[in-house]
């Protein structure tokens, strides 16, 4: 019943007319304002939550015209999360992507370990904005839930994190980490007890609790403004990695690489590039086990146009327009839609969207592990995976690429998926507790 | 933007208006198609109109029902798991129309029909006899193409109202509505309630002062004392999980009993319909 790969997805469509008629008209892609990114976007919500999200877009407008707010998340970025995150050449690691000059963007090394800590201060800080003293949350892994349990810790929100039943037995560390920041995880066990699901109890408790409560939605889609209010948040990223790339090799890079999840990491490491016809951008999409096993999350290049969680974007989703379940072996790009501007960067053919399978994934992360001395996250494992294939089609094409460059985002640290990986590379001694769970049918 | 909901050619003001003639207001039940089966949706709509509701809601079982609480959500997640298909909607609704003379509308998120597309939906829809849609996460803002495919089949488009709607909202969704305006009597999701919230019936009359003339109070409303409080405020009362949770426990026949009992509260002269 799932939809067969569809030609409407133009993501392997190499004519970037509208995305350069844009450039040669002087027209900017970035800072694209919502609430439509082209045919995408929009508000897609229940009459209840709409006041919610215009008085958020009222209060976000205002918040970025003003010097105070810019500069409190200045402060935090520097002194709290530890920016700017490094540019590191990945040398080693280099030699087996065709010999192309690869650079890692370091968000791992932000304050809890990933990407997700720039947008989590952003909305919080726009939560005490508005006088709303608790902000609720969805997670799939745990990774923006923890961030989430974090700012609400170091702002004195209250802090309530829905987490699909399945998903907080897998991560039962993470929830303990969440408990621990003061927040509490509600168990979701309506429908497939997976992130969407998650999402909806969110958006459920949002509806009944809107006047005291802020939904801080972790990823770069869902209703307007939260694509172009998440993006804002992760701009940061693309503006430090383009000015660091410059400074480091005297020019800008051929390529620029990211995961895709929801696609916040990946829309705010292009947006400093988005304007920079020479520079190719690649998103990673979760394979899973192959987009031709339908076990799989790659959302751009084989869903279809419709609306889910308030925003129209590709959605993956059968002949009656239910939602499909999505897999992959990164629970971070495990959705089964996308953010509605990268949708469209798609479309225009300004961005190219291609899947990484799991095992594609996880040969990158260990080689990352052996060549570098850093244990990604398996999301941004998907990304260094996408840069070996772009390094090695770009050396097939023209020979000599030494002095090619290529950015990935390295959107996270692995320290969370060292159980996972663990199973996967078959790591534990067969009587070690891990292994005995193993046995009982859990994933570690 | 102001003015009042359309009614003309409208299934659904028609019904409303019927049970207005009797001096009472309408009754609408709802339940989801396909649960426990097709044909037990299209029997037990057939007894809710012969027991008193005046208007039947049909709703499309969906992966991601964000405005529905614990009990619809449990028999829409059935309906899918025993293979519902959206296009047997059509079945229930032609099912109904053709042995009531209630008006059958259709409540599904929006996603279901843009897969189907827009325009084929409504022209199915309408051969079916239906009445029109409900759509809980489509606002007017956003029905462009929903506006377009429902003028041209004569199909009502119910949209929602909120406690938290600002008057301008009020009143540009007022008049793109059709038949009614369905009034959220609480923020929050559907499922059975102690008691209805006392602020229904400001939002009732802040929708007629923004120009509706028939304003539907749904969302928490399980009994008939519900169905009387609300009755004597508003144009139509609609019920639906108390009704779900009867088919669920009771069949059909438990459908028919709840319908009987919740249109004794349609004040004051509580004769059902047929």
């Amino acid at each position: 019943m799932v939809d067969s790969p569809s030609v409407t997805s133009g993501t392997n469509d190499e004519t970037a007319g509208p995305a350069e008629a844009f450039l040669e008209g002087k027209e900017s892609l970035r800072h694209a304002s919502g609430p439509y990114f082209g045919p995408y976007g929009g508000r897609w919500m229940p009459e209840s939550l709409i006041a919610a999200l215009d008085e958020l877009e009222d209060t976000f407008e205002k918040a970025k015209a003003d010097p105070e707010f810019i500069a409190q998340i200045a402060d935090l970025n520097k002194n709290y999360s530890g920016r700017p995150s490094l540019l590191t050449e990945a040398k080693r690691f280099s030699q087996h992507a065709g010999g192309v000059r690869i650079f890692l963007k370091r968000e791992d090394l932000n304050h809890t370990g990933s990407h997700k800590i720039n947008n989590v201060l952003g909305q919080a800080l726009l939560a005490k904005r508005m006088g709303k003293t608790r902000v609720i949350a969805e997670t799939g892994a745990g990774q923006h839930g923890v961030a989430s349990a974090t700012a609400a810790a170091l702002l004195g929100l209250e802090c309530v994190v829905y987490m699909g039943a399945e998903d907080t037995r897998r991560q039962a560390l993470n929830v303990a980490r969440m408990k621990l920041l003061g927040a509490e995880v509600v168990p979701v066990t309506n429908g497939s007890q997976t992130l969407k699901d998650a999402i909806n109890d969110a958006l459920r408790d949002w509806v009944a609790n809107v006047d005291t409560t802020h939904y801080l939605l972790g990823t770069a889609a869902g209703a307007h403004p939260f694509p172009a209010m998440v993006r804002y948040f992760h701009e940061v990223i693309g503006e430090e990695a383009r000015a660091q790339v410059l400074e480091q090799t005297g020019k800008l890079p051929d390529a620029v690489c990211a995961c895709i999840g929801g696609g916040s990491n990946a829309i705010g490491i292009f947006h400093g590039f988005l304007d920079d016809p020479s520079v190719k951008l690649y998103g990673f999409e979760a394979g899973g086990e192959g987009v031709e096993s339908g076990r799989h999350a790659a959302t751009i290049t084989l869903g279809r146009p419709g609306v889910l969680h308030g925003a129209r974007s590709y959605l993956m989703q059968d002949e009656d327009g239910q939602t499909v379940e999505s897999h992959s072996i990164s629970a971070g790009l495990d959705y089964p839609g996308v953010g509605p501007e990268h949708a469209y960067l798609a479309d225009i053919g300004r961005v190219s969207y291609e899947p990484i399978t799991d095992a594609e994934a996880m040969d990158a992360f260990r080689l990352l592990c052996r060549t570098e001395g850093i244990i990604p996250a398996i999301e941004s494992s998907h990304a260094l995976a996408g840069a070996i294939k772009v390094g090695q089609r770009m050396a097939a094409e023209r020979g000599d690429v030494s002095d090619a460059v290529v950015i990935v985002n390295l959107s996270g640290r692995g320290d969370k998926d060292v159980a996972t990986a663990a199973e996967w590379f078959d790591l534990l001694d067969d009587n070690s507790a891990e292994a005995e769970i193993g046995k009982e049918g859990e994933q570690l | 933007m102001t003015g009042t909901e359309q009614s003309t050619g409208s299934k659904a003001a028609a019904a409303i208006d019927r049970a207005r003639a009797q001096g009472r207001a309408a009754l609408i039940g709802y339940l989801p198609a396909g649960y426990p089966s097709v044909q037990a949706t299209i029997d037990a709509g057939i007894a809710m109109a012969r027991n008193g509701a005046d208007l039947i809601e049909i709703g499309i079982p969906y992966s991601d029902p964000v405005m529905d609480g614990s009990v619809i959500q449990a028999a829409t997640t059935q309906a899918i798991a025993d293979g519902f298909r959206v296009a047997s909607v059509f079945d229930v609704v032609a099912g109904i129309t053709a042995a009531t003379d209630a008006a059958v509308l259709v409540m599904t998120y929006w996603n279901p029909v843009v897969r189907l597309g827009v325009d084929d939906f409504a022209r199915r829809l309408a051969e079916a006899g239906g009445a029109g849609l409900i759509t809980p996460d489509l606002i007017p803002d956003e029905a462009a193409d929903w506006m377009e495919a429902s003028d041209k089949y004569g199909l009502d488009r119910v949209f929602l109202v909120a406690p938290s709607s600002t008057p301008q909202r009020l009143a540009s969704t007022v008049a793109a509505s059709r038949g009614f305006v369905y009034a959220v009597s609480i923020m929050g999701v559907t499922g059975a309630r102690t008691a209805v919230s006392n602020v229904a019936e400001k939002l009732v009359a802040d929708t007629r002062a923004a120009g509706a003339e028939r304003v539907c109070v749904g969302l928490g409303v399980s009994n008939a004392d519900h169905v009387r409080e609300i009755a004597a405020y508003a144009d139509g009362v609609i019920v639906g999980t108390a009704l779900v949770a009867a088919i669920r426990d009771g069949g059909v026949p438990a459908v028919a009993a709840l319908t009987k009992e919740l249109s004794s509260g349609l004040a004051p002269a509580a004769k059902g319909g047929a």
